[in-house]
């Protein structure tokens, strides 16, 4: 497919992000750093569901279990530092993949989707139910993340408009690595699985160990969302690891275009906008963007990229 | 001649129904052994047993000297057992090029690398396009699998399984429902294949059959009814009334 436009567009988006902070209010900035942490955490998901064929409704546990491991590391009153409480998010986030992935990818297809389910809930239920992780209320993070190299403070994260831009960069930098990884052959054998697993298998590829890899990547992408969530919020709540989370991502993925590496983006910008938008008008918001989705699903089967890519629908397919 | 492939007593039950029943065969390497049967005689599931598709209910099979019974499936194949499908399993929104280059990059010694992109590995480039020239689809190396037509298809699936430079082929119907020109050229490369690999073929085509294989396996009812050369097959007064009275009519 001619996808040619939608990097156009993707990258006049891209320009129009890097100047935003020169004239965007703060709620508008911090607004949007919001949405490209979502946008982040799609993709991750998009990794699983679109390329790898693994329809997972408990994407919010890795986010959520690395939101909350910065919570635990940062004290009381003075800012955690960012390598290490990163790291440890990210690390934190790939172990509970690994023991999820360990057990749910014996299953697939519906089931694989219940049983994800349940995992994603267990862990909110465990959190919500947790006197020392702030029960239902959640907990607050006073300070945010600082990062000191020698004295020297790059940025500082306090700043809604350094925040922005390192979001920003991380979001640029995911993007890139998630094209990187689907070229490579270990890409090929993700996007094989979701064509047709058994063949794979038949050709000599083990292909429960290439899912669990995948699976444990895309934890520690969203581990990153979490943190990243976390700190830019100075919260985290149950909310955070609850369903309702896992469900609004895969309606990104899905809204923005399934296995389209610039989908997930489209996806968060356009139901965060549309959120932004119907709320202004009415208190029944949530109709408005439901009805949104059901008509874009019906329309667009393909998803939003799919607009983008108008050129090779009026080519001969096949 | 080396023994490639060997089984013993081979046997797999579904419920109480016995698919296959004591099989034992062999199969070295440049004669072509052909496996026939009437259909439900247990010649698929035989082939599923050895690509380890399917465990074996009890029974031994030993292939290029290793006793493979029970042993996962993408283990056999990275042994050097290659099977191609009676029905056509392939990736279908991949190029035949694509197919072909991850069926010939499963040669990897791993394939989780995550940098180097995936077309720049030239030894399995090359791989790819030499399967594809023997079976002579290269005019059609970019054209998507479900672009192809089902005798185009067949031959990828071919393809596929000798991009695995595999050194025991098992070929489950590969002529079945090809166009006459098409099944002459499959039965032209499956003979020339024939010479250098170790070769279980299963088919329905007679002519072909007696024309490629060195060694013929009647089935039927999951049991081995008659073993031995196409001449002595042909002979055989129970295999002419199981099966090829039968099929001729």
């Amino acid at each position: 497919m001619d996808r040619a436009p939608l990097r156009l567009f993707l990258l006049a988006l891209l320009l129009a992000a890097a100047a935003f902070p020169l004239v965007g209010e703060k709620f508008y900035l911090q607004f949007a750093t919001k949405v490209m942490i979502m946008a982040l955490f799609a993709m991750s998901l998009d990794l699983l569901v679109g390329y790898a064929g693994l329809v997972s409704l408990g994407h919010a546990l890795p986010f959520g279990v690395a939101a909350y491991a910065l919570m635990l590391m940062t004290p009381e009153y003075q800012p955690a530092g960012i390598g290490l409480s990163l790291a440890a998010s990210i690390a934190v986030a790939a172990l509970a993949s690994l023991a999820v992935g360990l057990l749910v990818l014996r299953t697939s297809g519906i089931y694989f989707i219940m049983v994800t389910l349940a995992f994603g809930q267990m862990a909110y239920y465990y959190v919500h139910d947790s006197r020392h992780l702030g029960g239902s209320d959640g907990k607050y993070i006073y300070v945010r993340p600082a990062l000191e190299l020698a004295g020297w403070k790059p940025f500082d994260l306090e700043n809604p408009a350094h925040f922005y831009y390192v979001v920003l960069a991380l979001m640029v930098l995911v993007y890139a690595s998630i094209r990187v990884l689907l070229a490579s052959p270990f890409g090929r054998v993700i996007v094989a699985l979701r064509e047709n697993e058994h063949r794979l298998r038949m050709l000599g590829f083990a292909t429960f160990r290439y899912k669990l890899v995948c699976f444990v990547l895309a934890g520690m992408l969203a581990g990153l969302a979490g943190w990243l969530a976390a700190a830019h919020d100075g919260l985290v709540n149950p909310e955070m690891l609850s369903w309702h989370q896992s469900g609004q991502l895969l309606m990104m993925v899905i809204l923005g275009g399934m296995g389209t590496p610039g989908g997930p983006i489209l996806g968060a910008v356009a139901l965060k906008a549309l959120e932004l938008v119907f709320q202004g008008w009415t208190k029944h918001w949530q109709l408005l963007l439901g009805g949104f989705i059901v008509a874009s699903v019906l329309f667009m089967p393909r998803g939003l990229s799919q607009v983008f890519a108008w050129k090779s629908r009026c080519a001969p397919r096949d | 001649m080396e023994i490639a492939l060997r089984t013993e007593g081979l046997k797999r039950m579904f419920g109480g129904l016995a698919a296959v029943d004591g099989v034992a065969l062999e199969c070295r390497v440049g004669r072509v052994h052909a496996v026939i049967g009437p259909n439900g005689a247990g010649k698929t599931t035989l082939i599923n047993l050895l690509s380890g598709d399917l465990a074996p209910s009890a029974g031994r099979i030993e292939i290029l000297g290793r006793d493979v019974s029970g042993l996962a499936a993408h283990r056999i194949a990275r042994l050097g057992v290659g099977r191609s499908y009676q029905r056509t399993n392939i990736f279908m929104s991949f190029s035949a090029f694509e197919n072909c280059r991850l069926a010939a990059q499963s040669r990897l010694s791993s394939s989780m690398r995550f940098l180097r992109p995936a077309l720049s590995y030239r030894e399995v480039n090359q791989a790819a396009e030499r399967a594809l020239e023997l079976c002579g689809l290269q005019s059609k190396k970019d054209a998507t699998a479900a672009a192809l037509s089902h005798g185009e298809r067949r031959q990828l699936e071919v393809a596929m399984t000798l991009a695995t430079a595999p050194r025991v082929l098992l070929l489950d119907e590969p002529l079945a429902g090809m166009g006459a020109e098409e099944a002459e050229r499959m039965v032209e490369l499956l003979r020339k294949l024939g010479a250098a690999h170790a070769m279980l073929l299963v088919e329905h085509d007679m002519d072909a059959v007696f024309a490629i294989a060195a060694t013929l396996t009647v089935m039927v009812d999951g049991r081995v009814l008659a073993s031995g050369t196409p001449a002595e097959i042909r002979a055989n007064a129970q295999v002419q009334e199981a099966y090829l009275g039968a099929a001729d009519g």
